[in-house]
């Protein structure tokens, strides 16, 4: 089922884009634009072009194939929907890359690629080579592709748009400024890396622990084409100079003739293709550097080629795999005997391979080798190119014909892992025939095959500089076709002449094979992430908080302080005028309050904790007196609700008396001094600066904004109110979600909750009450308990509807008169807790069903789905509408979809305040749980 | 007004700053608490201080003489987080407490 699906959604991919040909012929464009963040330039632009439209075609063809193919490699007892949704959103990923319009974009798409090869290579994540091969492929591509990011917004800084279009036009303006070069070298990186150029190769042979399928269309038809077709790409912006040249030649030769060497002494048959693979890239690298047109039209051709041949190579490995059991050319001979298709299918692909006459790698090889004779700059490069060119041309004929001798004749296979190997179903062979049916008309018939697709492509990428090319086998008796023969009988002579040598020996080049880029790789990824963080962190680092805090303090301070004295900040004078008496009076107390807090907290956290309530007050006091009525409210609101919650608690906390503790040592009196001295300079500093602050004119800013239009595109009179739910309600949404978060956090934290062993007993002040209980006949234990503070608990009980009503009242009037979502919604937990604090938790419990889940949900889904509301009007998430509602007996009320989004807070903060209240107190009732289950095991003991 | 509110944002600063350097768990929460009312009072002075004139519009007022409405916009919703917060430390603290056997930062020394 999830390979059909694949297959239907590839498929699909595939119709579409073949359909589209006729509007990309001729060099047209098709364009399409959806504005993301049009302020940093950044546009979600889709854009196809012939040379898109090629790799589209490409991409989703081969891709097609391959999960028609997949469906029969896969074993049944792999997740397969995972394979498919991995592969399908590589697919994805990839035609981002071709299609995007805009070089952000891109960039993105880029990423994508390397995170679903990741994910694709890493698929069989039970094997160790897999995770290695996987997270050195994202290592590397990972770099490249910052790399790339880099060199994309140093482009875009030059041309000054990051728009595909304006940059492929302004070639000259790049290729003048004076940060061409960094810009090149970034973006060199990136397709370097990606392709698997030297000297950035060796992450291609270990990403051969994917499963065949994976190779098979990332590691040589789409994902490792992504790098040559950057280049080409760009090549109109940024190529045709000596720089240009010079890195992509030698990066190219180098890993034509290293790749191709590499491969002849593979034992591994995947290992063999995929040295093959960086040594063909290594070809169209070669190609893209020399930035004559005929050398693009080459490499363009060479792209399409390549992948048809290879795609099917990959794909016969896997048959014999799948099949014998193995990929080791050492075990496997004789093959032609039990699968004769499947060999001759192959036995084609790899004729092609290795540029053999009639078939499609013949015919852009032969244009590579035209290329290579022309000599187009004076440079050492360009003079030995013909030489180098025809030497790997004699390797890729040696490994082909050692991958086709090999696995189809001599012997029979002996003990090979699975018996009688024979030809696969025939659907799994499918995806082969077809393209080696396409292998060989192209060879055949190119002009008439494929012909105008490659002129489409070849036109949407040079324009006006498209050459006179001319697609055909024969050119006459050619300097070309004399290095082809050349290179064809001394392939073969080489094969004859290592033949016996390859038979036994081990994987890799002889010498070379110890020389490992990804044992360099290793050392260095072991001496930076593991080494160096170590001493960097056995020198810096700490696990201490003390000594944490006190350097984000300080640097705080610093990063406050820093800026201030070097533009030359001079401290306002105090003036001291003008003072209302009774607010300094209040914030008189204030202050004692808060140095008393400071001193109390450790020894006495009852009184700190009733102190920093009544700084809590003060502040509220201070927020009515300064004009801020929403604000007081819900500090007031919270001031009750976080006191409560701290006094639950109180309890779990470890008794503390000033007698328990040893002397004071002089390094701890030092400490407290330093911090002493960290905290008084802190609070002077903040004191300027608020002073600075507060008396500077206040600036016209966007305050106005919102109070002009709040009623009018609003429809409410409180301001804040009218921000919060309007203006910047997707601040709000985000805010209410992470209320819930931490709600379900701290419920999550306290469901494996277990408190300190001396926690466990009964708190001294119950001991108390339940002794005097005891001591009086006429009394029950517990009675103490329930009678104390009768009276007001049955106010409390009494208060609860008035309470509601209250909450409500608050919530409707939110919108004109301070209240709102907030302040409501805490107002209502407060109604609940209060319950809880008369009857006890099982009193409330056995009367009232809370489910604050239930409520956090709703009011998630309430306030979300009023923005996704504004979606079917045409408006943007969270867009309000407001009209006046003729309500009969009352009148004419205004009401806001903001007041829906209102309602979604309301009922999340009271989800979250309830859910995290209750989930504390219960605790005292699962302590008294644990302490029996503790108590019986005692008594069993 | 102004040098009133600026030398209580500064003690509140100095007495946070010296609880969260302390070493017990339950000092840095009343720490943390206090620095919130302190950082609190500060974003809303930066929109300057005015007495009686609450952002509600009315028809007798005027809009640009009025409060600014959005540091009281930002500071409402830091309060209901600073709550979350708070009640979030609070569990962890607990829950240290709880497996550690000690109200040290660090969840050692001497075991009480």
């Amino acid at each position: 089922m999830p390979s059909r699906l694949a297959s239907v959604v590839a498929g699909g991919c595939f119709v579409i884009a073949v359909l589209a040909y006729p509007q990309v012929v001729d060099g047209n464009v098709l364009r399409y634009q959806v504005e993301w963040i049009p302020q940093l330039g950044l546009n979600f632009a889709l854009r196809l072009d012939g040379f898109a439209w090629m790799f589209c075609v490409l991409i989703t063809g081969i891709g097609f194939l391959v999960t028609v193919y997949a469906r029969y490699y896969m074993s049944e007892d792999d997740p397969v929907p995972r394979f498919f949704s991995f592969f399908l959103a590589f697919m994805g990923a990839m035609l981002g890359i071709v299609l995007s319009g805009n070089v952000i974009l891109l960039s993105v798409f880029w990423e994508l690629t390397s995170i679903s090869s990741f994910l694709l290579i890493s698929y069989w994540h039970n094997s160790a080579a897999a995770r290695d091969g996987a997270r050195m492929a994202l290592t590397i591509t990972g770099i490249g592709g910052f790399c790339l990011l880099i060199g994309l917004l140093l482009i875009g800084n030059i041309v000054g748009s990051y728009d595909l279009d304006k940059i492929l036009a302004s070639g000259d303006l790049i290729r003048g400024h004076s940060l061409y070069l960094p810009a090149l070298i970034f973006v060199l990186l990136g397709a370097l890396t990606k392709s698997a150029q030297f000297p950035f190769h060796f992450w291609l042979p270990n990403a051969m622990a994917a499963p065949t399928p994976v190779s098979a269309f990332l590691h040589s038809a789409t994902m490792v084409k992504a790098g040559v077709f950057l280049l080409a790409r760009f090549s109109p912006a940024l190529s045709g100079t000596y720089e240009w040249f010079f890195i992509l030649g030698a990066a190219g030769i180098l890993t034509l003739l290293i790749g191709a060497y590499f491969a002849i002494f593979q034992q591994d048959l995947k290992g063999l293709l995929a040295y093959s693979t960086i040594s063909h890239l290594g070809l169209i690298t070669t190609l893209l550097s020399l930035g004559s047109p005929l050398a693009t039209v080459a490499a363009i051709f060479h792209m399409l080629n390549h992948a048809t041949f290879k795609a099917s190579l990959f794909m016969a490995a896997g048959i014999i795999d799948h099949e014998t059991g193995t990929r080791d050319m050492r075990r496997l001979s004789g093959l032609f005997r039990y699968m004769p298709i499947t060999a001759t299918l192959a036995m084609v692909a790899s004729a092609a391979m290795a540029g053999v006459p009639l078939l499609n790698g013949f015919l852009s090889k032969e244009m590579f080798f035209a290329e290579a004779v022309e000599t187009h700059a004076d440079s050492i490069l360009d003079r030995i190119l013909p030489y180098v060119a025809t030497l790997a041309g004699a390797f890729s004929v040696a490994y082909s014909l050692r991958f086709i001798h090999t696995v189809f004749f001599g012997r029979s296979p002996t003990n090979l892992p699975k018996d009688t190997p024979h030809e696969p179903p025939h659907w799994m062979r499918f995806p082969i025939e077809l393209l080696v049916v396409i292998c060989l008309i192209v060879g055949i018939a190119p002009a008439m095959s494929v012909g105008p697709f490659l002129n489409t492509a070849v036109v949407s990428v040079l324009g006006a500089d498209t050459p006179e090319y001319s697609l055909s086998i024969w050119h006459g008796f050619n300097l070309p076709l004399i290095m082809s023969l050349v290179a064809l009988v001394a392939g073969a002579l080489l094969y004859v002449a290592l033949r016996h040598y390859l038979a036994t020996c081990e994987d890799g080049p002889p010498v070379l094979r110890r020389l490992r880029g990804q044992r360099i790789f290793e050392r260095i990824l072991v001496e930076v992430s593991w080494r160096w963080a170590r001493l960097a962190e056995q020198r810096i680092g700490t696990r201490k908080l003390q000594p944490q805090l006190r350097w984000v303090v300080f640097t705080g301070f610093v990063a406050g302080m820093l800026p201030l004295w070097l533009s030359g900040f001079e401290p306002r004078s105090f003036v001291f005028s003008g003072v209302d008496k009774a607010f300094a009076g209040l914030w008189l107390i204030g202050i004692c309050l808060a140095i008393g807090t400071a001193y109390l907290a450790k020894y006495h956290r009852l009184a700190a904790l009733i102190m920093l309530g009544g700084i809590g007050l003060i502040v509220c006091v201070t927020f009515v007196w300064l004009s801020a009525p929403d604000l007081a409210i819900t500090q007031l609101l919270v001031e009750i609700v976080t006191t409560v919650l701290i006094l639950l608690g109180l309890r779990w906390l470890p008794k503390r008396t000033e007698q328990m503790d040893e002397a004071v040592t002089l390094r701890a009196r030092f400490r407290r001094f330093r911090d002493l001295l960290l905290a008084v300079v802190c609070g002077v500093g903040m004191t300027f600066i608020s002073y600075a602050v507060m008396t500077m004119p206040v600036p016209d800013a966007i305050a106005n904004y919102f109070l002009e239009n709040a009623y009018s595109e609003g429809g409410g009179r409180n301001v804040v109110n009218v921000i919060l739910v309007d203006f910047r309600g997707f601040d709000t949404l985000g805010e209410i979600a992470v209320l819930g978060v931490v709600a379900l956090t701290v419920y999550a934290l306290l469901r494996r909750f277990r408190p300190a062993p001396d926690s466990m007993d009964m708190p001294e002040q119950q001991r108390i009450q339940n002794r005097f209980d005891e001591e009086h006949a006429d009394r029950a234990a517990g009675d103490t308990a329930r009678d104390y503070l009768l009276i007001p608990s049955v106010i409390m009980q009494w208060m609860f509807p008035v309470i509601i009503t209250f909450a409500v009242y608050i919530f409707m009037r939110g919108h004109d008169m301070p209240g709102g979502g907030f302040s409501a919604g805490l107002t209502l937990s407060i109604a609940f807790l209060l319950q809880y604090l008369a009857g006890g938790t099982r009193w409330a419990e056995d009367r009232i069903r809370i489910l604050p889940l239930w409520w956090m949900g709703i009011g998630l889904l309430a306030a979300a789905s009023t923005g996704v509301g504004a979606w079917f009007f045409g408006y943007p998430f969270l867009t309000s509408h407001f009209q006046y509602l003729p309500i009969p007996l009352i009148g004419k009320v205004p009401a806001a979809t903001a007041l829906l989004f209102d309602l979604g807070v309301f009922l999340l903060v009271v989800g979250s305040t309830v859910l995290i209240l209750v989930a504390l107190a219960h605790q005292s009732i699962r302590i008294n749980r644990l302490r029996t289950i503790e108590a019986e095991k005692g008594r069993d003991d | 007004m102004e040098i009133i509110l600026s030398i209580a944002i500064g003690v509140m600063t100095s007495c946070g700053v010296w609880l969260i350097l302390r070493p017990r768990t339950y000092q840095v929460i009343i720490g943390l608490s206090m620095l919130s009312y302190a950082v609190n009072l500060f974003i809303f002075g930066v929109g300057g201080v005015k007495t009686n004139v609450p952002p509600i519009l009315s028809d007798d007022a005027v809009a640009s003489r009025l409060a600014d409405p959005v540091p009281q916009a930002l500071v409402l919703t830091a309060i209901v987080i600073g709550f979350a917060t708070t009640a979030l430390f609070l569990v962890v603290l607990l829950a240290s407490r709880g497996l550690t056997g000690t109200d040290h930062v660090d969840g050692r020394g001497e075991k009480r």
